[in-house]
């Protein structure tokens, strides 16, 4: 839809010219995965991160809770922009999956000392 | 992405906000008339202003008649809400909740004779406000998008700070007599970063306002998802008491509005009754806000069967908790005096201001050559600029015509007052698709100057209480009057510069030129690629 020479990321060498349907669709499926990855990845992990932290944040519980809610929405913030910043979607992908896992591993562990 | 990390933020900060951009601009505009809601809803119920405000110790025995109509009316409701008479809203606000999913029901009796008000049917401000953040959705869906909004406007907002290496300077730069979009983009600029300490404590603090529902998921792993046992160890709330099953008569509540009314000195506002004539049956009574930034109202829960107090809430917040209030306090502007009311609502102004600029320059960037036909997705989002950035605020100036045009006693009003407003907007949302780019701003920005200068009329014939009208009338007509002249004048001077900025044919032609120079270079910004960098921006 966009007019010539309007794609994202214009990278030297790269232009519409030169190879344009293949490159072309290359980069509206990377930028389609970004923005599934940034809203579903960036949600994910700031909900397991809010999870974890109500969890073991050294507070009263409901402080916790509170201070872990009151941060979430920046550590979404911050994957969001990291997601779009990183030089290749696969390896955005493979930080945030690796930040869930981590973060789902530690919650399944402090979930686990709390609840029989 | 490919390029530098700033590259790749201008990229994301034009996307995401062109995507969101005429949606965020509804909010913005519907949250900044939002910090004067209760003038609106007073000056959209003019009838106010003749009755006479109820003295506080006539509250209780109003309470009772409130009670009195809930019970025959609302028997079956699981909470009665009662908003009590204020010096500016002097009736009874009833409202009640049945079972979710229900439409609620809500009414305005007469506190002095407990039958329903015969103010006109209208939501007021409150039509607004809601619409600020439920955008006359179902409220779940509402809720969601405009959190979706919020959170994109953020990732807007860092992205857009990362584009700006030179925000220091850029924030004095303003070259009114170059190429039309570096004006655009300079008045995009100065109205990010002269209030961008406000734009991201109202998206933040917006976003917090509701951020238990959003991300509910702490509440979940510590409370297994009882967000009501959160709020009371929070100290929000006083302590829920779930029904007994077992029937038992409600006390009387005048005297509890007095026990009440005896133990605190800020005004009483409302009271809460929780499973009314159960034997478990709670009475919250909820008092005004003290001074403060926090956004926290005194509570004292009342025993509903026998009378006795169970529970007072005043303050004592933990420190997170307190954060919390402090946000949604922020975020309300409740503390607010009238000069600090109208810088926010002036730091509201330069948001919209802020998007708007920012969705023209997206329409501005990509601009056809000469000779080339403008592509689809153009015209699409010129067209949605000229219906949003004109065509909400003559939807807003057409909600307050009907207000004062429709009969009184109209069946339904309230409705009708909104359909007006949609009515309008997507009027004014079509007609953009089917006239010329520049005729259609002119029209659609003078238009809206001359539905302002209508309100006013309109308010100045049909209101015999008029301050113009009668010496000694409510001065608050008049302010609301001169506001809108106020907006009439910026809409017509807005719709003369366009108009004028077409006028000089050589000079548009110039532009083009001007324009086709520069472009052909991927990047745009190789028209001066020392200054500035704006790969995608522009």
């Amino acid at each position: 839809m966009a007019a010539g020479g309007r794609t994202p990321g214009k990278g030297p060498g790269k232009g519409p010219g030169k190879e344009p349907g293949r490159s072309r669709a290359l980069e509206r499926a990377g930028v389609a995965g970004r923005v599934v990855l940034a809203a579903g990845g960036g949600y994910g992990v700031a909900a397991l991160a809010t999870a974890l932290l109500s969890l073991t944040l050294p507070m009263a519980r409901s402080e916790a809770v509170a201070t872990a809610t009151l941060l979430s929405f920046a550590v979404m913030a911050g994957i969001v922009v990291l997601v779009f910043a990183t030089r290749t979607a696969l390896r955005a992908l493979l930080i945030v999956a690796g930040t869930a896992l981590v973060l789902g591993a530690l919650l399944w562990l402090a979930m686990g000392g709390s609840a029989p | 992405m490919k390029g530098s990390f700033r590259q790749s933020m201008a990229w994301l900060h034009t996307w995401s906000g062109l995507i969101v951009g005429w949606v965020l601009f509804s909010i913005f505009v519907t949250g900044t008339a939002s910090y004067y809601r209760p003038d609106i809803s007073r000056w959209m119920r003019p009838e106010f202003t003749r009755v006479e405000p109820v003295e506080a110790p006539a509250l209780g025995a109003a309470a009772e008649r409130a009670v009195a109509y809930l019970g025959t009316h609302a028997a079956q409701a699981r909470t009665w809400f009662i908003g009590l008479p204020q010096p500016d809203k002097p009736v009874l606000d009833l409202f009640w909740r049945t079972r979710p999913g229900a439409p609620p029901g809500h009414v305005l009796l007469d506190p002095r004779t407990g039958t329903e008000s015969s103010v006109r049917d209208t939501q007021g401000g409150d039509f607004l406000y809601r619409f600020h953040f439920e955008l006359h959705m179902p409220p779940l869906w509402g809720r969601w998008v405009v959190g979706i909004c919020a959170m994109i406007m953020l990732v807007a907002l860092i992205s857009g700070i990362v584009t700006h290496k030179r925000i220091f300077a850029d924030f004095f730069t303003f070259r009114r007599g170059k190429a039309p979009r570096r004006s655009w983009l300079d008045a995009h600029n100065v109205t990010g970063v002269l209030a961008l300490p406000f734009h991201l404590m109202i998206t933040y603090t917006g976003i917090i306002t509701l951020a238990t529902f959003y991300m509910p998921w702490g509440v979940t792993a510590a409370y297994k998802g009882n967000a009501q046992a959160f709020f009371t160890e929070a100290s929000w709330i006083t302590t829920p008491r779930p029904p007994a099953k077992q029937a038992a008569p409600l006390a009387p509540i005048g005297p509890m509005v007095e026990q009440a009314r005896a133990a605190r000195s800020e005004p009483l506002e409302r009271l809460m009754i929780v499973n009314p004539g159960d034997a478990n049956a709670t009475v919250v009574a909820v008092f005004e806000e003290p001074h403060g930034l926090s956004h926290e109202h005194p509570q004292i829960a009342f025993d509903g069967v026998s009378g006795a107090i169970l529970e007072v809430r005043d303050g004592g917040l933990k420190p997170a908790a307190k954060t919390f209030t402090v946000m949604t306090g922020l975020h309300e502007g409740h503390f607010a005096g009238t000069m600090l009311r109208l810088l926010f609502f002036l730091c509201g102004i330069m948001g919209c201001a802020m998007i708007a600029t920012g969705v023209v320059l997206w329409s501005l960037a990509r601009l056809p050559k000469a000779g080339e036909r403008p592509f689809l997705g153009l015209r699409l989002v010129q067209a949605l600029n000229v219906g949003s950035i004109a065509g909400l605020p003559a939807a807003v100036a057409v909600y307050f015509l009907a207000n004062r045009l429709l009969p009184v006693d109209l069946a339904g009003r309230e409705e009708w007052e909104i359909r007006a407003f949609f009515g309008a907007w997507i009027v004014a949302a079509l007609v953009p698709l089917a006239r010329p780019q520049r005729r259609a701003w002119c029209e659609g920005l003078a238009a809206v100057s001359v539905l302002c200068l209508a309100v006013v009329a309109a308010d100045i014939l049909t209101i015999p209480d008029h301050p113009l009208r009668r010496a000694g009338g409510d001065p608050l007509f008049a302010w609301f009057d001169g506001a809108m002249l106020l907006l009439a004048g910026l809409f017509a001077l807005a719709a003369r510069k366009v108009l004028r900025y077409e006028a000089p044919k050589k000079a548009h032609k110039n532009e083009h030129e001007r324009d086709r120079a520069a472009k052909p270079a991927p990047v745009p910004a190789a028209a001066q690629p020392a200054r500035r960098p704006e790969p995608t921006h522009a």
